[in-house]
Protein backbone atom coordinates (compact mmCIF):
# COMPACT_ATOMS: atom_id res chain seq x y z
CA UNK A 1 0.00 0.00 0.00
CA UNK A 2 2.99 2.23 -0.08
CA UNK A 3 2.72 5.01 -2.58
CA UNK A 4 5.57 7.10 -3.85
CA UNK A 5 5.60 10.83 -3.20
CA UNK A 6 5.36 12.79 -6.39
CA UNK A 7 8.12 15.24 -7.04
CA UNK A 8 6.73 18.61 -7.98
CA UNK A 9 8.21 21.71 -9.48
CA UNK A 10 8.68 24.90 -7.54
CA UNK A 11 5.60 26.85 -6.59
CA UNK A 12 5.55 29.88 -8.84
CA UNK A 13 2.43 31.56 -7.59
CA UNK A 14 1.59 32.62 -11.13
CA UNK A 15 0.69 30.94 -14.36
CA UNK A 16 4.13 31.75 -15.71
CA UNK A 17 4.77 28.35 -17.24
CA UNK A 18 6.19 28.71 -20.75
CA UNK A 19 3.67 28.06 -23.50
CA UNK A 20 4.08 24.53 -24.75
CA UNK A 21 3.92 23.93 -28.46
CA UNK A 22 0.40 22.93 -29.27
CA UNK A 23 -0.73 20.21 -31.65
CA UNK A 24 -3.49 20.63 -34.23
CA UNK A 25 -6.43 21.75 -32.11
CA UNK A 26 -8.51 18.58 -32.43
CA UNK A 27 -5.58 16.40 -31.31
CA UNK A 28 -4.73 18.91 -28.61
CA UNK A 29 -8.35 18.69 -27.44
CA UNK A 30 -8.32 14.88 -27.52
CA UNK A 31 -5.17 14.87 -25.37
CA UNK A 32 -7.17 16.07 -22.37
CA UNK A 33 -9.60 13.95 -20.35
CA UNK A 34 -12.38 16.52 -20.91
CA UNK A 35 -11.72 16.34 -24.66
CA UNK A 36 -11.92 12.55 -24.59
CA UNK A 37 -15.26 12.82 -22.80
CA UNK A 38 -16.49 15.05 -25.65
CA UNK A 39 -15.41 12.31 -28.07
CA UNK A 40 -17.22 9.73 -25.93
CA UNK A 41 -20.36 11.89 -26.06
CA UNK A 42 -20.26 12.75 -29.78
CA UNK A 43 -19.52 9.17 -30.89
CA UNK A 44 -22.10 8.04 -28.35
CA UNK A 45 -24.73 10.23 -30.04
CA UNK A 46 -23.85 8.70 -33.42
CA UNK A 47 -24.16 5.19 -32.00
CA UNK A 48 -27.45 6.11 -30.27
CA UNK A 49 -28.78 7.20 -33.66
CA UNK A 50 -27.78 3.86 -35.14
CA UNK A 51 -29.29 1.84 -32.30
CA UNK A 52 -32.58 3.72 -32.62
CA UNK A 53 -32.83 3.45 -36.42
CA UNK A 54 -31.78 -0.23 -36.29
CA UNK A 55 -34.53 -1.01 -33.80
CA UNK A 56 -37.16 0.88 -35.80
CA UNK A 57 -36.04 -0.83 -39.02
CA UNK A 58 -36.36 -4.23 -37.40
CA UNK A 59 -39.95 -3.49 -36.41
CA UNK A 60 -40.69 -4.15 -40.09
CA UNK A 61 -40.45 -7.88 -39.34
CA UNK A 62 -43.93 -7.57 -37.81
CA UNK A 63 -45.24 -6.58 -41.25
CA UNK A 64 -43.90 -9.73 -42.87
CA UNK A 65 -40.92 -11.13 -44.75
CA UNK A 66 -41.23 -8.93 -47.85
CA UNK A 67 -41.32 -5.72 -45.86
CA UNK A 68 -38.13 -6.29 -43.89
CA UNK A 69 -36.26 -7.78 -46.83
CA UNK A 70 -37.35 -4.88 -49.03
CA UNK A 71 -36.12 -2.52 -46.36
CA UNK A 72 -32.72 -4.27 -46.45
CA UNK A 73 -32.65 -3.83 -50.23
CA UNK A 74 -33.63 -0.18 -49.84
CA UNK A 75 -30.60 0.38 -47.55
CA UNK A 76 -28.29 -1.20 -50.14
CA UNK A 77 -29.86 0.93 -52.87
CA UNK A 78 -29.76 4.24 -51.00
CA UNK A 79 -29.23 7.16 -53.44
CA UNK A 80 -28.72 4.65 -56.22
CA UNK A 81 -29.08 6.77 -59.32
CA UNK A 82 -26.47 9.15 -57.91
CA UNK A 83 -24.20 6.68 -56.10
CA UNK A 84 -23.38 3.08 -57.00
CA UNK A 85 -25.27 0.37 -55.09
CA UNK A 86 -24.20 -0.16 -51.41
CA UNK A 87 -21.79 2.82 -51.47
CA UNK A 88 -23.95 4.99 -49.21
CA UNK A 89 -24.50 2.04 -46.89
CA UNK A 90 -20.75 1.47 -46.67
CA UNK A 91 -20.16 5.18 -45.99
CA UNK A 92 -22.59 4.96 -43.09
CA UNK A 93 -20.95 1.77 -41.86
CA UNK A 94 -17.55 3.46 -42.11
CA UNK A 95 -18.82 6.34 -40.00
CA UNK A 96 -20.22 3.97 -37.38
CA UNK A 97 -17.04 1.88 -37.29
CA UNK A 98 -14.96 5.02 -36.78
CA UNK A 99 -17.33 6.26 -34.09
CA UNK A 100 -17.24 2.86 -32.37
CA UNK A 101 -13.45 2.66 -32.53
CA UNK A 102 -13.06 6.19 -31.11
CA UNK A 103 -15.64 5.44 -28.39
CA UNK A 104 -13.67 2.36 -27.32
CA UNK A 105 -10.28 4.08 -27.57
CA UNK A 106 -11.41 7.02 -25.46
CA UNK A 107 -13.03 4.65 -22.93
CA UNK A 108 -9.89 2.53 -22.61
CA UNK A 109 -7.56 5.51 -22.19
CA UNK A 110 -9.87 7.20 -19.67
CA UNK A 111 -10.18 3.95 -17.70
CA UNK A 112 -6.40 3.67 -17.54
CA UNK A 113 -6.15 7.30 -16.42
CA UNK A 114 -8.77 6.68 -13.73
CA UNK A 115 -7.03 3.58 -12.40
CA UNK A 116 -3.79 5.55 -12.24
CA UNK A 117 -5.57 8.36 -10.39
CA UNK A 118 -6.36 6.01 -7.48
CA UNK A 119 -3.55 3.46 -7.49
CA UNK A 120 -4.31 2.45 -3.89
CA UNK A 121 -8.01 1.68 -3.45
CA UNK A 122 -10.05 2.36 -0.33
CA UNK A 123 -9.33 -0.43 2.12
CA UNK A 124 -12.69 -0.18 3.85
CA UNK A 125 -16.04 -0.60 2.11
CA UNK A 126 -17.34 2.40 0.12
CA UNK A 127 -20.86 3.68 0.65
CA UNK A 128 -21.96 5.25 -2.64
CA UNK A 129 -24.71 7.86 -2.43
CA UNK A 130 -25.59 8.81 -6.00
CA UNK A 131 -23.60 6.52 -8.29
CA UNK A 132 -26.05 3.90 -9.52
CA UNK A 133 -25.71 0.39 -10.89
CA UNK A 134 -25.70 1.67 -14.48
CA UNK A 135 -23.05 4.34 -13.97
CA UNK A 136 -20.75 1.96 -12.12
CA UNK A 137 -21.05 -0.88 -14.64
CA UNK A 138 -20.49 1.19 -17.81
CA UNK A 139 -17.26 -0.66 -18.58
CA UNK A 140 -18.79 -4.09 -18.05
CA UNK A 141 -21.95 -3.34 -20.04
CA UNK A 142 -19.83 -1.72 -22.77
CA UNK A 143 -17.69 -4.85 -23.10
CA UNK A 144 -20.81 -7.07 -23.14
CA UNK A 145 -22.34 -4.95 -25.91
CA UNK A 146 -19.10 -5.04 -27.92
CA UNK A 147 -18.78 -8.84 -27.65
CA UNK A 148 -22.46 -9.18 -28.46
CA UNK A 149 -22.02 -6.96 -31.51
CA UNK A 150 -19.42 -9.39 -32.88
CA UNK A 151 -21.71 -12.36 -32.23
CA UNK A 152 -24.63 -10.48 -33.80
CA UNK A 153 -22.69 -9.81 -37.02
CA UNK A 154 -21.38 -13.38 -37.15
CA UNK A 155 -24.91 -14.66 -36.64
CA UNK A 156 -27.04 -12.48 -38.92
CA UNK A 157 -24.67 -10.71 -41.31
CA UNK A 158 -21.89 -13.18 -42.04
CA UNK A 159 -23.95 -16.25 -41.22
CA UNK A 160 -21.10 -18.14 -39.53
CA UNK A 161 -23.16 -19.19 -36.55
CA UNK A 162 -26.48 -19.24 -38.33
CA UNK A 163 -25.83 -22.35 -40.47
CA UNK A 164 -28.46 -24.53 -38.83
CA UNK A 165 -31.58 -23.57 -37.02
CA UNK A 166 -33.53 -25.43 -34.38
CA UNK A 167 -35.27 -27.45 -37.06
CA UNK A 168 -33.62 -29.05 -40.08
CA UNK A 169 -36.54 -27.82 -42.19
CA UNK A 170 -35.40 -24.22 -41.68
CA UNK A 171 -32.62 -24.72 -44.19
CA UNK A 172 -29.28 -22.90 -44.39
CA UNK A 173 -28.36 -19.22 -43.92
CA UNK A 174 -29.44 -17.12 -46.90
CA UNK A 175 -27.61 -13.84 -47.47
CA UNK A 176 -30.12 -11.01 -47.91
CA UNK A 177 -33.04 -12.97 -46.44
CA UNK A 178 -33.08 -11.02 -43.18
CA UNK A 179 -36.45 -12.38 -42.16
CA UNK A 180 -35.55 -16.05 -42.63
CA UNK A 181 -32.20 -15.62 -40.92
CA UNK A 182 -33.77 -13.90 -37.91
CA UNK A 183 -36.38 -16.64 -37.51
CA UNK A 184 -33.76 -19.38 -37.92
CA UNK A 185 -31.54 -17.75 -35.31
CA UNK A 186 -34.16 -16.90 -32.69
CA UNK A 187 -35.80 -20.31 -32.81
CA UNK A 188 -32.74 -21.48 -30.85
CA UNK A 189 -33.72 -20.67 -27.25
CA UNK A 190 -30.15 -20.07 -25.95
CA UNK A 191 -29.58 -17.55 -28.75
CA UNK A 192 -32.76 -15.70 -27.85
CA UNK A 193 -31.70 -15.63 -24.22
CA UNK A 194 -28.31 -14.23 -25.28
CA UNK A 195 -30.03 -11.47 -27.28
CA UNK A 196 -32.28 -10.57 -24.37
CA UNK A 197 -29.41 -10.45 -21.86
CA UNK A 198 -27.23 -8.41 -24.21
CA UNK A 199 -30.05 -5.93 -24.80
CA UNK A 200 -30.61 -5.46 -21.10
CA UNK A 201 -26.87 -4.69 -20.82
CA UNK A 202 -27.27 -2.25 -23.72
CA UNK A 203 -30.23 -0.60 -21.99
CA UNK A 204 -28.24 -0.22 -18.77
CA UNK A 205 -25.39 1.34 -20.74
CA UNK A 206 -27.81 3.74 -22.45
CA UNK A 207 -29.52 4.71 -19.19
CA UNK A 208 -26.30 6.25 -17.90
CA UNK A 209 -24.87 7.19 -21.31
CA UNK A 210 -27.81 9.28 -22.52
CA UNK A 211 -27.86 11.30 -19.30
CA UNK A 212 -24.09 11.52 -19.01
CA UNK A 213 -23.53 12.83 -22.53
CA UNK A 214 -25.34 16.05 -21.65
CA UNK A 215 -22.88 16.70 -18.81
CA UNK A 216 -19.89 15.82 -20.98
CA UNK A 217 -21.09 18.11 -23.78
CA UNK A 218 -21.74 20.94 -21.34
CA UNK A 219 -25.47 20.96 -22.10
CA UNK A 220 -27.13 21.90 -18.83
CA UNK A 221 -29.45 24.70 -19.80
CA UNK A 222 -31.95 25.07 -16.91
CA UNK A 223 -34.76 24.99 -19.50
CA UNK A 224 -34.19 21.30 -20.25
CA UNK A 225 -31.86 20.20 -17.46
CA UNK A 226 -34.60 18.38 -15.54
CA UNK A 227 -35.59 16.41 -18.66
CA UNK A 228 -32.22 14.76 -19.22
CA UNK A 229 -32.94 11.88 -16.85
CA UNK A 230 -36.43 11.28 -18.28
CA UNK A 231 -34.99 11.26 -21.79
CA UNK A 232 -32.41 8.65 -20.74
CA UNK A 233 -35.10 6.44 -19.18
CA UNK A 234 -37.37 6.79 -22.22
CA UNK A 235 -34.59 6.11 -24.73
CA UNK A 236 -33.24 3.07 -22.91
CA UNK A 237 -36.77 1.68 -22.42
CA UNK A 238 -37.78 2.13 -26.06
CA UNK A 239 -34.61 0.43 -27.32
CA UNK A 240 -34.78 -2.49 -24.90
CA UNK A 241 -38.51 -3.11 -25.31
CA UNK A 242 -38.23 -2.97 -29.10
CA UNK A 243 -35.17 -5.20 -29.38
CA UNK A 244 -36.25 -7.75 -26.77
CA UNK A 245 -39.64 -8.10 -28.48
CA UNK A 246 -38.03 -9.69 -31.56
CA UNK A 247 -36.69 -12.94 -30.05
CA UNK A 248 -39.84 -13.21 -27.91
CA UNK A 249 -42.03 -12.74 -31.00
CA UNK A 250 -40.14 -15.49 -32.84
CA UNK A 251 -40.30 -17.89 -29.87
CA UNK A 252 -44.01 -17.12 -29.43
CA UNK A 253 -44.62 -17.81 -33.09
CA UNK A 254 -45.83 -14.28 -33.89
CA UNK A 255 -42.95 -13.91 -36.33
CA UNK A 256 -42.18 -17.11 -38.25
CA UNK A 257 -42.62 -19.01 -41.45
CA UNK B 1 -29.05 17.84 28.39
CA UNK B 2 -26.60 15.79 26.49
CA UNK B 3 -26.62 12.06 26.12
CA UNK B 4 -23.56 9.92 25.93
CA UNK B 5 -22.72 7.21 23.42
CA UNK B 6 -21.11 4.13 24.89
CA UNK B 7 -18.52 1.73 23.53
CA UNK B 8 -17.71 3.01 20.07
CA UNK B 9 -15.46 0.70 18.08
CA UNK B 10 -13.19 2.72 15.82
CA UNK B 11 -11.29 1.10 12.97
CA UNK B 12 -8.75 3.74 12.06
CA UNK B 13 -6.12 3.74 9.33
CA UNK B 14 -2.62 4.01 10.79
CA UNK B 15 0.34 4.67 8.53
CA UNK B 16 3.75 5.75 9.81
CA UNK B 17 4.76 7.67 6.72
CA UNK B 18 4.33 7.96 2.96
CA UNK B 19 6.46 4.88 2.31
CA UNK B 20 4.76 2.70 4.96
CA UNK B 21 2.10 0.26 3.83
CA UNK B 22 -0.33 1.11 6.64
CA UNK B 23 -3.05 -0.97 8.32
CA UNK B 24 -6.36 -0.62 10.15
CA UNK B 25 -6.17 -0.58 13.93
CA UNK B 26 -9.10 -0.96 16.29
CA UNK B 27 -9.73 1.34 19.24
CA UNK B 28 -12.48 1.49 21.81
CA UNK B 29 -13.90 4.77 23.06
CA UNK B 30 -15.86 4.03 26.23
CA UNK B 31 -18.05 7.13 26.40
CA UNK B 32 -18.50 10.27 24.31
CA UNK B 33 -21.09 13.07 24.40
CA UNK B 34 -23.48 13.14 21.42
CA UNK B 35 -22.72 16.87 21.22
CA UNK B 36 -19.08 16.16 20.43
CA UNK B 37 -17.99 16.60 16.84
CA UNK B 38 -16.25 13.77 15.05
CA UNK B 39 -12.93 15.59 15.40
CA UNK B 40 -13.52 15.88 19.15
CA UNK B 41 -14.03 12.12 19.23
CA UNK B 42 -10.56 11.78 17.71
CA UNK B 43 -9.23 14.31 20.27
CA UNK B 44 -10.66 12.21 23.09
CA UNK B 45 -9.18 9.07 21.58
CA UNK B 46 -5.80 10.80 21.18
CA UNK B 47 -5.84 11.87 24.86
CA UNK B 48 -6.49 8.24 25.71
CA UNK B 49 -3.63 7.05 23.46
CA UNK B 50 -1.20 9.63 24.83
CA UNK B 51 -2.17 8.58 28.38
CA UNK B 52 -1.31 5.01 27.44
CA UNK B 53 2.01 6.17 26.02
CA UNK B 54 1.00 5.42 22.45
CA UNK B 55 1.45 7.51 19.31
CA UNK B 56 -1.46 9.92 18.72
CA UNK B 57 -3.43 9.67 15.47
CA UNK B 58 -2.45 12.37 12.98
CA UNK B 59 -5.40 14.04 11.25
CA UNK B 60 -5.97 17.37 9.50
CA UNK B 61 -8.11 20.00 11.20
CA UNK B 62 -8.11 23.75 11.63
CA UNK B 63 -11.12 26.07 11.95
CA UNK B 64 -13.58 23.39 13.12
CA UNK B 65 -16.50 25.46 11.82
CA UNK B 66 -16.72 24.20 8.26
CA UNK B 67 -15.09 27.07 6.41
CA UNK B 68 -11.40 26.25 6.08
CA UNK B 69 -11.47 22.95 4.18
CA UNK B 70 -8.68 21.39 6.24
CA UNK B 71 -10.47 18.42 7.78
CA UNK B 72 -11.01 15.37 5.64
CA UNK B 73 -11.67 11.72 6.60
CA UNK B 74 -13.51 8.95 4.83
CA UNK B 75 -16.00 7.86 7.50
CA UNK B 76 -17.82 4.57 6.90
CA UNK B 77 -17.07 4.84 3.19
CA UNK B 78 -18.39 8.38 2.81
CA UNK B 79 -16.28 11.52 2.44
CA UNK B 80 -16.93 13.76 5.50
CA UNK B 81 -19.20 11.05 6.90
CA UNK B 82 -22.91 10.31 6.62
CA UNK B 83 -24.26 13.86 6.92
CA UNK B 84 -24.88 15.77 3.68
CA UNK B 85 -23.53 19.28 3.17
CA UNK B 86 -21.17 19.38 6.13
CA UNK B 87 -17.46 18.87 6.71
CA UNK B 88 -16.18 16.32 9.24
CA UNK B 89 -15.80 19.06 11.87
CA UNK B 90 -19.57 19.69 11.76
CA UNK B 91 -20.47 16.02 11.91
CA UNK B 92 -21.70 15.31 15.40
CA UNK B 93 -21.73 12.07 17.34
CA UNK B 94 -25.54 12.19 17.51
CA UNK B 95 -25.40 10.80 13.96
CA UNK B 96 -24.05 7.56 15.44
CA UNK B 97 -25.32 5.08 18.02
CA UNK B 98 -23.77 3.32 20.99
CA UNK B 99 -21.82 0.23 20.04
CA UNK B 100 -21.31 1.33 16.42
CA UNK B 101 -18.21 0.28 14.54
CA UNK B 102 -16.90 3.28 12.60
CA UNK B 103 -14.30 2.86 9.86
CA UNK B 104 -12.08 5.91 9.32
CA UNK B 105 -9.75 6.17 6.36
CA UNK B 106 -7.78 9.00 4.74
CA UNK B 107 -8.68 10.42 1.30
CA UNK B 108 -7.28 8.08 -1.29
CA UNK B 109 -5.97 9.38 -4.60
CA UNK B 110 -2.60 9.06 -6.28
CA UNK B 111 -2.44 12.88 -6.25
CA UNK B 112 -3.03 12.90 -2.46
CA UNK B 113 -0.16 10.87 -0.96
CA UNK B 114 -0.69 9.93 2.68
CA UNK B 115 1.72 11.80 4.92
CA UNK B 116 0.84 10.05 8.17
CA UNK B 117 -2.23 8.17 9.45
CA UNK B 118 -5.22 10.19 8.23
CA UNK B 119 -3.29 13.16 6.84
CA UNK B 120 -2.82 13.59 3.11
CA UNK B 121 -0.97 16.10 0.93
CA UNK B 122 -3.59 17.96 -1.11
CA UNK B 123 -1.23 20.42 -2.80
CA UNK B 124 -2.16 19.35 -6.37
CA UNK B 125 -5.34 21.37 -5.75
CA UNK B 126 -3.09 24.40 -5.25
CA UNK B 127 -1.35 23.64 -8.57
CA UNK B 128 -4.75 23.88 -10.28
CA UNK B 129 -5.57 27.21 -8.66
CA UNK B 130 -2.11 28.58 -9.50
CA UNK B 131 -2.74 27.77 -13.16
CA UNK B 132 -5.63 30.22 -13.47
CA UNK B 133 -7.57 30.85 -10.28
CA UNK B 134 -6.87 34.57 -10.23
CA UNK B 135 -7.89 37.79 -12.02
CA UNK B 136 -6.00 40.82 -13.20
CA UNK B 137 -7.28 43.58 -10.97
CA UNK B 138 -6.20 47.17 -10.65
CA UNK B 139 -4.37 47.66 -7.36
CA UNK B 140 -4.93 50.67 -5.18
CA UNK B 141 -7.86 51.76 -3.11
CA UNK B 142 -10.89 49.56 -2.76
CA UNK B 143 -13.42 50.28 -5.53
CA UNK B 144 -16.86 51.53 -4.60
CA UNK B 145 -19.47 48.88 -4.00
CA UNK B 146 -21.66 47.99 -6.98
CA UNK B 147 -19.45 49.97 -9.37
CA UNK B 148 -19.53 46.93 -11.69
CA UNK B 149 -23.14 45.94 -12.33
CA UNK B 150 -23.66 42.19 -11.94
CA UNK B 151 -27.11 40.63 -12.41
CA UNK B 152 -28.39 38.99 -9.25
CA UNK B 153 -28.65 35.42 -10.71
CA UNK B 154 -25.06 35.67 -11.95
CA UNK B 155 -23.80 36.88 -8.60
CA UNK B 156 -25.70 34.05 -6.88
CA UNK B 157 -24.29 31.39 -9.22
CA UNK B 158 -20.76 32.72 -8.82
CA UNK B 159 -21.24 32.71 -5.05
CA UNK B 160 -22.47 29.10 -5.12
CA UNK B 161 -19.26 28.12 -6.92
CA UNK B 162 -17.09 30.27 -4.69
CA UNK B 163 -18.35 28.36 -1.66
CA UNK B 164 -15.76 25.67 -2.45
CA UNK B 165 -13.39 25.33 0.51
CA UNK B 166 -10.95 23.09 -1.36
CA UNK B 167 -11.15 20.14 1.03
CA UNK B 168 -10.81 17.54 -1.73
CA UNK B 169 -13.90 15.54 -0.75
CA UNK B 170 -14.95 15.52 -4.42
CA UNK B 171 -11.73 13.75 -5.36
CA UNK B 172 -12.03 11.39 -2.40
CA UNK B 173 -15.64 10.48 -3.18
CA UNK B 174 -15.17 10.15 -6.95
CA UNK B 175 -14.82 6.51 -8.02
CA UNK B 176 -12.33 7.77 -10.62
CA UNK B 177 -10.34 10.12 -8.38
CA UNK B 178 -11.34 13.09 -10.56
CA UNK B 179 -11.11 16.71 -9.43
CA UNK B 180 -13.67 18.05 -11.90
CA UNK B 181 -15.98 19.49 -9.24
CA UNK B 182 -13.16 21.35 -7.49
CA UNK B 183 -11.77 22.69 -10.76
CA UNK B 184 -15.24 23.54 -12.09
CA UNK B 185 -16.04 25.51 -8.93
CA UNK B 186 -12.78 27.44 -9.12
CA UNK B 187 -13.17 28.10 -12.86
CA UNK B 188 -16.84 29.05 -12.69
CA UNK B 189 -16.76 31.48 -9.82
CA UNK B 190 -14.41 33.69 -11.84
CA UNK B 191 -15.69 32.89 -15.33
CA UNK B 192 -19.22 33.94 -14.38
CA UNK B 193 -18.22 37.40 -13.20
CA UNK B 194 -17.23 40.43 -15.29
CA UNK B 195 -13.92 40.71 -13.41
CA UNK B 196 -12.97 37.23 -14.61
CA UNK B 197 -13.57 37.79 -18.32
CA UNK B 198 -10.06 38.89 -19.32
CA UNK B 199 -8.55 35.49 -18.50
CA UNK B 200 -11.73 33.46 -19.05
CA UNK B 201 -10.50 31.24 -21.89
CA UNK B 202 -6.86 30.91 -20.84
CA UNK B 203 -8.03 30.18 -17.29
CA UNK B 204 -10.25 27.23 -18.14
CA UNK B 205 -7.67 25.80 -20.53
CA UNK B 206 -4.78 26.07 -18.06
CA UNK B 207 -6.75 24.81 -15.06
CA UNK B 208 -8.28 21.82 -16.85
CA UNK B 209 -4.91 20.82 -18.30
CA UNK B 210 -3.23 21.11 -14.90
CA UNK B 211 -6.04 19.00 -13.40
CA UNK B 212 -5.30 16.35 -16.04
CA UNK B 213 -1.73 15.99 -14.81
CA UNK B 214 -2.83 14.74 -11.41
CA UNK B 215 -6.40 13.46 -11.43
CA UNK B 216 -8.77 11.03 -13.11
CA UNK B 217 -11.65 11.81 -15.44
CA UNK B 218 -15.30 12.61 -14.76
CA UNK B 219 -17.80 9.87 -15.60
CA UNK B 220 -20.79 11.77 -14.22
CA UNK B 221 -21.59 9.54 -11.26
CA UNK B 222 -22.50 12.60 -9.17
CA UNK B 223 -20.76 11.27 -6.03
CA UNK B 224 -18.77 14.51 -5.67
CA UNK B 225 -21.90 16.63 -5.30
CA UNK B 226 -23.22 14.32 -2.57
CA UNK B 227 -19.90 14.43 -0.70
CA UNK B 228 -19.27 18.18 -1.06
CA UNK B 229 -19.58 19.90 2.35
CA UNK B 230 -20.90 22.95 0.46
CA UNK B 231 -23.19 20.87 -1.83
CA UNK B 232 -21.74 22.46 -4.96
CA UNK B 233 -23.72 21.29 -7.99
CA UNK B 234 -22.26 19.21 -10.81
CA UNK B 235 -23.92 21.78 -13.10
CA UNK B 236 -20.65 23.66 -12.72
CA UNK B 237 -18.83 20.69 -14.25
CA UNK B 238 -21.01 20.98 -17.35
CA UNK B 239 -20.29 24.73 -17.43
CA UNK B 240 -16.56 24.06 -17.24
CA UNK B 241 -16.78 21.48 -20.04
CA UNK B 242 -18.61 24.03 -22.18
CA UNK B 243 -16.08 26.79 -21.50
CA UNK B 244 -13.19 24.38 -22.15
CA UNK B 245 -14.61 23.45 -25.56
CA UNK B 246 -15.17 27.09 -26.42
CA UNK B 247 -11.66 28.01 -25.22
CA UNK B 248 -10.17 25.33 -27.46
CA UNK B 249 -11.88 26.55 -30.62
CA UNK B 250 -11.53 30.27 -29.98
CA UNK B 251 -9.02 32.14 -32.08
CA UNK B 252 -7.40 34.30 -29.45
CA UNK B 253 -5.07 35.94 -31.93
CA UNK B 254 -7.99 38.30 -32.43
CA UNK B 255 -8.40 40.05 -29.11
CA UNK B 256 -11.90 41.25 -29.98
CA UNK B 257 -13.16 37.67 -30.06
CA UNK B 258 -13.46 37.26 -26.34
Amino acid sequence: MAQAMQSRGPVTGTAATPKKRRKFFLLDFYDTAVGKKYVMAITGIMLLGFVLVHMIGNLKMYLGAEHINDYGEFLRNLLVPIMPRTVVLWLMRGGLLTAGALHVHAAVSLTRLNHKARSVKYQGPRDYQIANFASRTMRATGVIVLLFLFWHLADLTWGWWNATGAKAADGPFVRGDAYGNIVRSFERVPVSVLYIVANIALGTHLYHGVWSLFQSMGWNNPKFKEWRRYLAVAFATIIVVGNVSFPIAVLAGIVGK
Amino acid sequence: MSNHLQNLNLKIWRQDGPADSGRFESYLVGSISDEASFLELLDVLNEQLIGEGQDAIAFDHDCREGICGTCSLMIDGQAHGPQRGTATCQLHMRKFASGDTIVVEPWRATAFPILKDLMVDRSPLDRIVEAGGFITAATGGAPDANIIPIPKPVADAAMDAAECIGCGACVAACPNGAANLFTAAKVSHLNLLPQGQAERWSRVEAMVETMDEYFGSCTNHGECEAACPKSISIDFIAMMHKDFRRAKVKNRTLISQI
